[in-house]
């Protein structure tokens, strides 16, 4: 689904990443993970189209998308989301993911003003599809609410919906743990493994250890810009270089 | 949505009567005005309150619809119905190509840019003086005319300018409340998300850009073919800052909040006739109490402050 | 096209090119402490001249005198704007900022006009109006004038920035704030400091161009406006690259001015603006950033 060929970032004087290399499988529950500075982020920042890379390819179902900016990966179904949730915080829940929809729908700015038929019904559709998505993400009930009054765990999950309803093949999540409480860790793999489930491919970047082994089908590991292992969670566990790189696990 | 239409009808119905409320007079004139700068920062709105651009030199773009038309009209003969749209096109279009580059700035670069522009589009309306007439103006500007109708009185002026007005309302509230219009916020509360989910946040800010200039140059337009007399002082720097405060006071992203700006600022000046030269600090001022505390425009701020009023009022009651 | 005709012109342009240079320091020195861009910059440069005029006449104070007093004035003006309109702000965002510097701009106009109406003044040339010859162009010594506290301003700045502790505290705000209120700089000061040495410096810049442009209510708006384009130039530096973008500036203003049209003199100015922000906003010797998200 999604192949990364010798990827290299450097900043000024510093390689942030060196040549990595690995593969994504469609329909599996990758995750990336290694110790703080390893490269995620930045790696992450370049297969979304964030930053430019320094060096490398990245395939997304054979298609070369390397230096593409987000919103053309957007349309050809690639999406990810942040480690701060970045939602638009001056409107509503609901409108949030309506936002989402805006591949998924095309009237353009005179159909808008006008009013056009067309534009009524894509509204109306727009307006019902996005509903869906919150009962997906479990949250349907706080569609009024405006988006920055929401508590950090809602918000996670809004930025989640709004990522579904771009419909994407492949999404990618950026510490999606992160800040999160056990309880919600838990609804939060529940609701990884239904996306899974609907056909997307997941790629995760995550310190969260038990959520990584718990849920992923495969690992990638990262250290000080190289890759450092790829295989299954028993086998990364296995691996005598990730835990030395890691000097025992973290959580 | 029904609840939307229901007030912009209200809202229509009361400016049609507002002429047999003042049967003429002087103040029809003023409210001419009430309607043009409605427009205009209503258009400015749309790039400030909604996409999050600043700008300052929109002065600049009512300038250009004006003096297009005029010229068209006045010294070429052109209908002013041909002339209009022309001007109305072609500034759209300039700023679309403009836009581009512009719009790639951000904050204090993109609001010292559009003055830039602003100034520039003055200049050049003052020392083009065989073409506009420079700083003595432009003179002899028809008037519009419909079939047998010529829109040379104050009322059939007002209702002229307030038809355009009352579209101009109605096509952004249909905008903001629609899937650009939401693009357009999401672009301004985190224009890196609204990538993320596809929305081509360069190409909508110029497009909305575009869409401002064009009001903006149909407004100009609109004053040119009422006042038939049009000079370069009208369109400058200062009359940007007045906009921009328009839009401040009202409140960004809100559109009735532009028409209340605009009218407050075009009425009140006019009560305080020997304030003229105040007028001045008073927006000045205006600007800045508004950002310190009101920041959301007098549309947000009044109700607001209206329940602090009430939640103080009940917790002296109950001490 | 003589080449005393052009000399002419470039030695003009060096003049108004070292004011520019002034006041686009100022707005650096704003800048690089607290990411504000201070739109009022240009009314501190006119405050200079008028307050040096209000002395000069109200007071019947000599023009050594009412020099030193009109600096320390504007420099009060520019603490009151920091505490009043700066320091308050809730919600410091960039369209927030602009609105309460212009808004600020227009406020210290609008007293201006108000105290002092709108004529223009004019304030008597520090040592008489005799030119000087140099090759085929004639200078007056005000230009002398102008030049030389330009340098001696630019000096006591590189000492100020580069061996006082103050200065280099300011300029470690300039690269990292929260680091700088990390090691113990009080940020704040640092703030009002900033706004201190602009607005002195905006002053005493109004103060030396006055006698040849004359002073009055409206004339911070374009000094400001060109102030900006030196910063802009010099990659918002607050030291040698403003300069020389001052410099520049004002030569080909000048030359501009004198070889294609006097007319469009100050669209000269906003036309340079304009390209530099759209193909190098770093200034011609600035480096390109790049986002870290």
């Amino acid at each position: 689904m999604l192949e990364v060929s010798g990827i290299s970032q450097v900043f000024g004087g510093v390689i942030a990443l060196d040549h990595v290399s690995f593969t994504i499988r469609k329909g599996d529950i990758t995750g990336v993970i290694g110790p703080n500075g390893a490269g995620k982020t930045t790696l992450f920042n370049i297969m979304t189209g964030i930053y430019t890379r320094t060096a490398g390819t990245v395939l997304l179902e054979g298609t070369d998308v390397s230096g593409l900016p987000p919103e053309r990966l957007a349309r050809l179904g690639l999406v990810r989301t942040f480690q701060n949730i970045e939602l638009f915080g001056g409107m509503t829940v609901h409108e949030n993911v309506m936002v989402g929809m805006h591949t998924k729908s095309s009237s353009g700015l005179l159909a808008c003003a006008l009013k056009m038929p067309w534009n009524l019904v894509e509204e109306r559709r727009i307006r019902e599809k996005s509903l869906k998505w919150l009962e997906f993400v479990g949250i349907p009930e706080l569609a009024d609410v405006t988006a920055g009054n929401l508590p950090f765990g809602k918000g996670r999950l809004l930025e989640i919906a709004r990522a579904l309803a771009v419909e994407p093949k492949i999404i990618l999540m950026d510490e999606p743990a992160a800040g999160l409480n056990n309880h919600e860790t838990l609804g939060l793999s529940q609701l990884i493994k239904r996306i899974r489930d609907t056909g997307i491919t997941v790629v995760l970047v995550e310190h969260d250890m038990e959520l990584v082994m718990d849920i992923c089908d495969r690992i990638v590991v990262l250290n000080l810009g190289k890759k450092l292992a790829e295989g299954t969670p028993r086998e990364i566990q296995d691996n005598h270089e990730v835990i030395a790189a890691y000097l025992g696990e973290d959580e | 949505m029904k609840k939307e239409l229901f007030k912009f009808g209200a809202f229509a119905l009361f400016i049609m009567i507002m002429p047999l409320a003042f049967k003429g007079g002087y103040l029809m004139n003023v409210l001419i005005f009430v309607g043009i700068n409605t427009m205009l920062s209503i258009a400015l709105n749309l790039l400030l309150g909604y996409a999050g651009q600043i700008s300052l030199g929109h002065a600049g773009f009512f300038g250009l619809g004006a003096y297009f038309s005029g010229v068209l009209t006045a010294t070429y003969g052109w209908n002013a119905w041909v002339a209009m749209p022309l001007a109305a096109a072609v500034v759209g279009i300039m700023a679309y190509l403009i836009g581009f580059p512009i719009l790639k700035l951000k904050g204090h670069y993109l609001a010292m840019a559009t003055l830039g522009l602003g100034i520039i589009i003055y200049i050049v309306f003052n020392e083009t003086v065989d073409l506009t007439g420079g700083p003595s103006g432009l003179s002899g500007i028809p008037n519009l005319a419909i079939g047998g109708i010529t829109f040379d009185s104050d009322v059939k002026n007002y209702y002229l300018v307030w038809s355009f007005a009352l579209a101009t309302i109605l096509f952004s509230l249909n905008l903001a409340n629609s899937r650009i219009g939401r693009a357009l916020r999401a672009v301004h509360d985190s224009e890196v998300a609204a990538r993320v989910v596809g929305v081509n946040a360069r190409l909508l800010k110029v497009q909305i850009f575009a869409v401002s200039a064009l009001l903006s140059s149909l407004a100009g337009s609109l004053y040119a073919h009422t006042m038939t007399f049009i000079s370069p002082a009208s369109f400058g720097f200062n009359f940007s800052i007045e906009l921009l405060t328009m839009v401040v006071i009202g409140g960004l992203g809100s559109i009735y909040g532009s028409f209340l700006g605009a009218a407050l600022l075009t009425l009140l000046p006019e009560f305080l006739r020997a304030a003229h030269d105040y007028d001045i600090i008073i927006y000045g001022a205006l600007l800045m109490v508004m950002v310190m505390f009101m920041p959301g425009g007098l549309v947000r701020g009044i109700p607001e402050l209206y329940r602090k009023l009430l939640k103080m009022k009940r917790g002296s009651d109950h001490a | 096209m003589q080449f005393d005709q052009i000399l002419q012109y470039a030695l003009s342009g060096l003049s108004s090119g070292a004011i520019y240079a002034l006041i686009g320091i100022g707005f650096s020195i704003i800048y690089n402490a607290t990411g504000i861009i201070n739109f009022a910059q240009g009314e501190f440069v006119m405050l200079g001249g008028m307050l040096t005029l209000f002395f000069l006449q109200l007071l019947k104070a000599p023009i050594w005198v009412a020099i030193p007093c009109a600096v320390a004035a504007s420099t009060l003006g520019g603490i009151l704007f920091e505490r009043l309109a700066i320091r308050p702000l809730r919600q410091p965002t960039p369209i927030n900022l602009v609105i309460i510097t212009i808004g600020g701009s227009i406020l210290i106009r609008g007293l201006a006009m108000l105290l002092w109406g709108k004529d223009t003044h004019a304030i008597p040339s520090f040592s008489g109006d005799e030119p000087i010859a140099i090759g085929g162009a004639t200078i007056l010594p005000q230009h002398i004038w102008i030049l030389g506290v330009t340098l001696i301003i630019i000096a006591i700045n590189k000492y100020y920035f580069y061996h006082t502790i103050s200065g280099k505290a300011m300029r470690a705000c300039a690269y990292n704030r929260r680091a700088a209120g990390l090691v113990g700089i009080d940020v704040r000061r640092m703030v009002l400091f900033s706004f201190i040495i602009s607005s002195a410096m905006g002053a005493v810049a109004g103060i030396i161009v006055a006698p040849l442009t004359m002073v009055a209510y409206d004339v911070g708006v374009m000094l400001g406006l060109k102030g900006f384009c030196a910063a802009i130039i010099g990659g918002m530096s607050s030291g040698i690259a403003t300069v020389v973008g001052g410099l520049i500036l004002g030569v080909l203003e000048s030359l501009g001015a004198g070889l294609i049209s006097s007319g469009y003199k100050d669209a000269i100015a906003f036309i340079i603006l304009l390209l530099l922000l759209f193909f190098r906003p770093q200034g011609l010797f600035g480096k390109a950033e790049s986002e870290r998200v």
